[in-house]
């Protein structure tokens, strides 16, 4: 079936996909440009490899605990967040990023630079899962995340996040507190990258500072905005492609970077709203085909 | 005493070019509200084609004269056939963009002239001075001239000229600037020239001062310089060139004296952080 090659990078994937998922709730849906979600991502995978590591917690209780650890710091960092607007917010973020590495790497307790290494494979009742068993659950999970942002998004707080994206002073002359909704679209967005963190702590079960560097950040709203920020479908398409992208141009070795580069400086200059947006391409295609069937 | 002042000085260099990378960036949020990530590319490129043309012909004036031009020729393309088909979308648009600029620069540097540092042997007309037992590096001097002339430029251009006037117009309000009678685009593009220019005297600055030249140099001023731009209160000139000499200077200080365990990098963004809390327009907000 599936090689172990192939099994890697579609779990890479799909952890990818769930990050880019929550990053969605934060920008897509809540309009809130964040540059710095690999932090949270990190927040994710090193509360769960501590707690798995140091105090001997079992993985899928780590998992939760890494949820809800991610959601609470993003709840404390959504608040700087939210007096800032658009560039500022995007700067703000990176610094965030760089803030929350350097602890990583230099708070000893948390391995410093040597990063943490030996985290357990994640177990559900008494099976270890790795390999194919490992890639279920992240899709899994990814389904979960989709589903429940799904529900979030036609819910009244999903519509009052979209609202403040829209426009935030009609938002809040309609009685929409800014504040709350803004937090809320940010504790949900964090709190899903560290699922993904610490999914990702399971899977490569050695993590270090620089896994969660600004680069990973500019990798995942890259994913979004190509995919389509704001669409349901778009985080996936955009981890899929951008994912895939550097392992189809691996035999290119030297080339590989300049090439995915260039690629992505050509998505976004000619699909800025990303594949799957209003009014780009793809979504011409898949309406034309809408009223083809209709016609017939 | 002796030590505290040469670390001053010491800041004072690092901060003066900070100053002169953040000014490009700051001119271009100025008339386009954008986020310029590319331009810490722009400034690498400068100091690569600084070190051939030096190697080639053995002359500095020339070297900044052709790295000046290459880069200033590069601004422009950028922001015509990159940045400015995507000013309708959201900022974020333009900055990935920018970021994936920057990260195609840095790959082709590499791949032009090697992933490994370079060094770039100039030979300056002057000599490191010692005054009162405070030594002042030949690079250091160098650098505080440039920036001198190049701030004196700067503020001549904007403040005593008719382009000066239209620069500052279109930053304002690009739309009235036009109805104005301004070339806009012309105003634009002479602002990504400007600024991209003095990015490569930046460039082939720091390559002369730390004698290194390498793939992945603007990668620290990429991000600096994105929180020294709003710690001035984007796009505000005077803003900037403050916030860098201070950052500068503070940075030298806090590693020289007191050991922090936090690496420099991130000691600009607290401070940033810091001021947001206080201050959300910045220490020289237009508010």
């Amino acid at each position: 079936m599936l090689s172990s090659y192939q099994i890697t990078i579609l779990t890479t994937i799909g952890i990818y996909a769930i990050l880019v998922v929550g990053l969605n709730v934060i920008v897509g849906y809540a309009g809130q440009i964040s540059l710095g979600h690999a932090a949270f991502f990190g927040i994710g995978a090193y509360t769960a490899g501590i707690l798995t590591t140091k105090f001997g917690i079992s993985p899928l209780v780590g998992l939760i605990a890494a949820m809800l650890v991610t959601g609470f710091i993003g709840f404390l960092l959504g608040f700087p967040s939210i007096r800032v607007r658009d560039d500022f917010l995007a700067i703000t973020t990176i610094g965030m990023n760089f803030i929350v590495e350097s602890i990583f790497l230099y708070t000893p307790f948390l391995g410093g630079a040597l990063g943490i290494g030996g985290i357990p494979r994640l177990t559900i009742m008494g099976v270890k899962l790795k390999g194919v068993s490992f890639l279920m659950a992240v899709v899994l999970t990814l389904i979960l995340c989709m589903l429940f942002v799904k529900r979030f998004v036609s819910s009244w707080s999903g519509l009052a996040a979209e609202a403040i994206k829209e426009n935030e002073k009609a938002a809040l002359s309609v009685g929409i507190s800014i504040v709350r909704y803004k937090l809320m679209a940010f504790v949900i967005g964090s709190a899903i990258a560290g699922i993904g963190g610490a999914y990702y702590a399971y899977f490569v079960r050695f993590i270090s500072p620089s896994d969660f560097n600004f680069p990973v950040s500019v990798m995942l709203l890259s994913m979004l905005v190509v995919g389509g920020i704001g669409t349901l479908w778009g985080p996936i398409v955009g981890a899929f492609i951008l994912g895939i992208l550097p392992e189809i141009f691996r035999p290119l070795v030297d080339y590989r970077m300049l090439l995915y580069s260039s690629l992505l400086i050509l998505m976004i200059r000619f699909q800025p709203q990303g594949l799957l947006g209003e009014d780009s391409f793809l979504n011409g295609v898949f309406s034309k085909i809408k009223i083809k069937r209709q016609v017939s | 005493m002796q030590l505290f002042i040469e670390q001053v000085f010491n800041g004072l260099a690092e901060g003066s070019i900070y100053a002169l990378i953040s000014l490009g960036l700051t001119l271009v949020y100025g008339v386009l509200r954008i986020l310029h990530v590319a331009h810490a590319g722009i400034y690498t490129i400068g100091a690569y084609v600084g070190l051939f043309t030096y190697n080639l012909t053995g002359s500095l004036v020339a070297s900044l004269f052709v790295s000046m031009t290459v880069c200033a020729i590069l601004g422009i393309l950028i922001e015509k056939y990159i940045y400015y088909p995507l000013l309708k979308y959201p900022p974020y648009v333009p900055l990935i963009a920018g970021i994936a600029i920057y990260l195609a620069i840095e790959e082709v540097c590499r791949l032009i002239a090697g992933p490994y540092i370079i060094s770039f042997p100039a030979k300056l007309p002057f000599e490191s001075s010692t005054i009162m037992g405070i030594t002042i590096t030949a690079p250091q001097k160098l650098i505080f001239m440039a920036t001198i002339i190049v701030l004196l430029f700067q503020w001549f251009l904007v403040t005593k000229t008719e382009t000066g006037l239209a620069m500052r117009c279109t930053s304002q309000d690009i739309e009235i600037a036009g109805a104005m009678g301004i070339n806009t685009q012309y105003i634009i593009s002479l602002t990504f020239a400007i600024g991209s220019a003095v990015a490569a005297i930046a460039g082939i600055l720091v390559g002369i001062h730390d004698n290194q030249v390498y793939p992945t140099m603007g990668e620290v001023p990429a991000y600096k310089s994105l929180a020294i731009i709003v710690l001035g209160g984007l796009g505000s000139v005077p803003g900037a060139v403050i916030a860098s000499l201070l950052l500068g200077v503070i940075e030298a200080l806090l590693v020289g004296y007191v050991s922090i365990p936090l690496p420099r990098e991130a000691l600009a963004f607290i401070a940033m952080i810091i001021v947001f809390m206080i201050k959300p327009e910045g220490l020289i907000g237009k508010n």
